[in-house]
């Protein structure tokens, strides 16, 4: 069948707008329909941390915000050192994302910017040890933990994790990609030192993808388990996911309790990505696709 | 090396002064100091840990009494996991989550992520936005959440399938539910997995759409444009087309979800009560690993046990690239 150039134009310009309107009536509906049953846990738990225990458990079940929220939270701080718990986290987690975002960031400029011995090995040494599973070294995490004196302390946590290769991958796909080299030697004619090229040249020039590896950093952190499980032994030092898990398993669990130490746990995750959702999904996406 | 040497020519200076050696010791050294704390921290918490680990599991030892009690017992850990059923039922666990929970993230993750890129106009962040939100929250939080929807009694679960099944709209595609309700989803033992499957799930596919998005994103819009000058119907262009051309992208997409699942600890953990689970049906290798190491302070044990799931981890992977990954990686260069 022969089209003219004008059936042509149009008929793509129909389907570019959308095919049937029925059809894209069901699709919207379908897709917006899972998302809400995505977020649907989301506003359960907000709901449920209003409640009191008798109306969690009841039938039918409570499907708008009750008064209960206040009293949840103080039977939740009566039971654990909640706000301790909340700064706990907060400390790792900004610790974890200053350190990573500097020393990342560093490393990836040298990756990007210079050309030195053993670089494409080392390099690849870097992205090779992204494929080693994180459980194999638990145990003996531990025992190094111990050794240094570290157990249930912070730093046990974010010090290991400061020059993640995660973030110097990112940090130097970041910087090959908007940092032109010709200003090193812009740079070095000026008679500013190497560290000096890092610190006042590319890192405002990298300052949007710093800000992604940070917030992915802090969010990871921030979700971390298994790591403060192993080494975190008092509830005083607790991180807020260790804290919960306290709560847990007891024969009278308060789940209004527990509820309001989730949305608090959840709540910062939230609000960053209500503010910065694109930078987050394109950063996790852009360092892992580009390996 | 020629490009940090192009400062201006060498004709101008008078002599070689301390300052300019200085200069160009920092600027040859400058890269591997600034590359040093990533291969330092890998040293100390990295490999270390996993040449330790690897020592460790031909021993026997209790951390609680001490470095010297350590007492090499060869393969011996290996041998006794091999005859342990939690052991091999920790692995049919993991396995058989890893597969319900990571199948249908795909089978739903891809066709979304083409109606997402191809089928909508608008609306398209916010809709990737809140199918990625789970990923990005506490797997704890989320699978204290999750405990109470699966409530036996209240569970809101539950109580849907109830109203689905007895309600008069719903009923003739729901009353044969009617008679196992209410499902005791986390205590009785061949619920439990499916359970897990479903939280994984829902936590993990909305990443899976984003990947796979980003996929589409590179297939270039003629193709669509050329197919449909030929009279392809989407169903068409999305089997002959994007199919095709997101091979290199589900098969990073699946390497991401085995590595992934086979190391199931949080969602489980939680879900179970650290405990497992009726007759372990939950406890995944992780899980295993953990409660040997830190609750029975079998480290070497646990150590074995971590070598094990390397190994099965190693074992998957391989297959995964064997079948998959020269269709996979041919494609992305």
């Amino acid at each position: 069948m022969r089209m003219t150039a004008s059936t042509l134009r149009s008929a793509r310009r129909n389907e570019r707008t959308g095919r049937s309107p029925v059809g894209q009536f069901f699709l919207y509906l379908g897709l917006i329909a899972l998302a809400l049953l995505t977020l649907f846990p989301f506003y359960w738990m907000f709901v449920l941390s209003s409640h009191s225990q008798s109306t969690i458990f009841s039938a039918p079940p409570p499907l708008w915000f009750g008064e209960f929220l206040e009293r949840n939270y103080n039977a939740l701080l009566a039971r654990l050192p909640f706000l301790r718990n909340i700064w706990n986290s907060f400390y790792i987690a900004l610790m974890a994302t200053i350190t990573t975002m500097f020393f990342a960031s560093l490393a990836g400029f040298a990756f990007a910017m210079y050309e030195f011995r053993f670089k494409r090995f080392l390099f690849a040494f870097v992205i090779g040890s992204l494929m080693i599973p994180p459980l194999l070294g638990i145990i003996p995490y531990y025992l190094i933990i111990q050794f240094l004196g570290w157990l249930d302390t912070p730093r046990a946590i974010w010090v290991p994790g400061m020059a993640g290769a995660f973030g110097i991958f990112l940090m130097r796909q970041y910087v090959a990609s908007s940092m032109p080299r010709e200003l090193m030697d812009a740079g070095r004619i000026d008679g500013a030192s190497e560290f000096r090229l890092y610190w006042n040249i590319a890192l405002p020039i990298i300052r949007p993808g710093l800000a992604t590896l940070g917030m992915l950093t802090f969010i990871g952190q921030w979700n971390n388990f298994l790591g403060p499980l192993v080494v975190l032994s008092s509830r005083e030092n607790y991180t807020i996911p260790v804290a919960l898990r306290t709560l847990q398993g007891q024969i009278q669990t308060d789940w209004g309790a527990v509820l309001t130490g989730t949305s608090l746990a959840v709540l910062p995750l939230l609000i960053i990505f209500v503010f910065a959702s694109r930078q987050v999904i394109e950063g996790l996406v852009a360092g892992s696709v580009k390996g | 090396m020629a490009r940090t040497t192009t400062s201006p020519p060498p004709i101008a200076l008078p002599k070689i002064s301390w300052s300019t050696r200085f200069d160009k010791l920092q600027r040859r050294l400058a890269p591997f100091v600034f590359i040093s704390p990533f291969f330092i921290l890998f040293a100390v918490f990295g490999l270390f840990p996993i040449v330790f680990s690897m020592y460790l599991s031909l021993q026997e030892w209790n951390p609680i009494q001490g470095l010297g009690t350590m007492r090499y017992v060869g393969l011996e850990n290996y041998t006794w996991l091999m005859g342990d059923p939690w052991f091999w039922r920790s692995i049919t666990n993991t396995l058989w989550i890893a597969f319900a929970s990571g199948i249908p993230q795909h089978l739903v993750a891809i066709p979304l992520a083409f109606a997402l890129s191809r089928g909508i106009q608008s609306f398209r962040h916010p809709l990737t936005a809140a199918y990625f939100l789970p990923y990005i929250t506490s797997a704890v939080a989320i699978a204290l959440v999750f405990q109470t929807i699966f409530g036996t009694q209240f569970g809101i679960l539950n109580q849907t399938l109830q109203y689905l099944a007895t309600a008069p709209w719903s009923a003739w595609l729901f009353g044969g539910l009617a008679d196992s309700l209410p499902v005791n989803w986390l205590g009785r033992a061949p619920n439990i997995k499916p359970a897990i499957s479903l939280l994984v799930w829902w936590q993990f596919f909305g990443f899976n759409v984003v990947l796979y998005a980003a996929g589409l994103a590179t297939i270039p819009k003629d193709y669509y444009e050329a197919a449909q000058i030929d009279g392809a119907s989407g169903r068409q262009s999305f089997f002959h087309i994007t199919l095709p051309l997101l091979r290199p992208m589900i098969f990073f997409a699946v390497t991401f979800t085995i590595i992934g699942n086979l190391q199931l600890f949080d969602q489980p953990f939680i879900l179970t009560d650290g405990t497992g689970g009726t007759s372990q049906a939950g406890m995944t290798v992780a899980m295993y690993l953990y409660r040997t190491g830190f609750e029975w302070l079998e480290m070497g044990t646990a150590a074995a046990i971590s070598w094990l799931l390397f190994l099965l981890i190693g074992t998957l992977t391989v297959i995964h690239f064997y079948f998959f990954g020269r269709s996979g990686l041919e494609t992305r260069d």
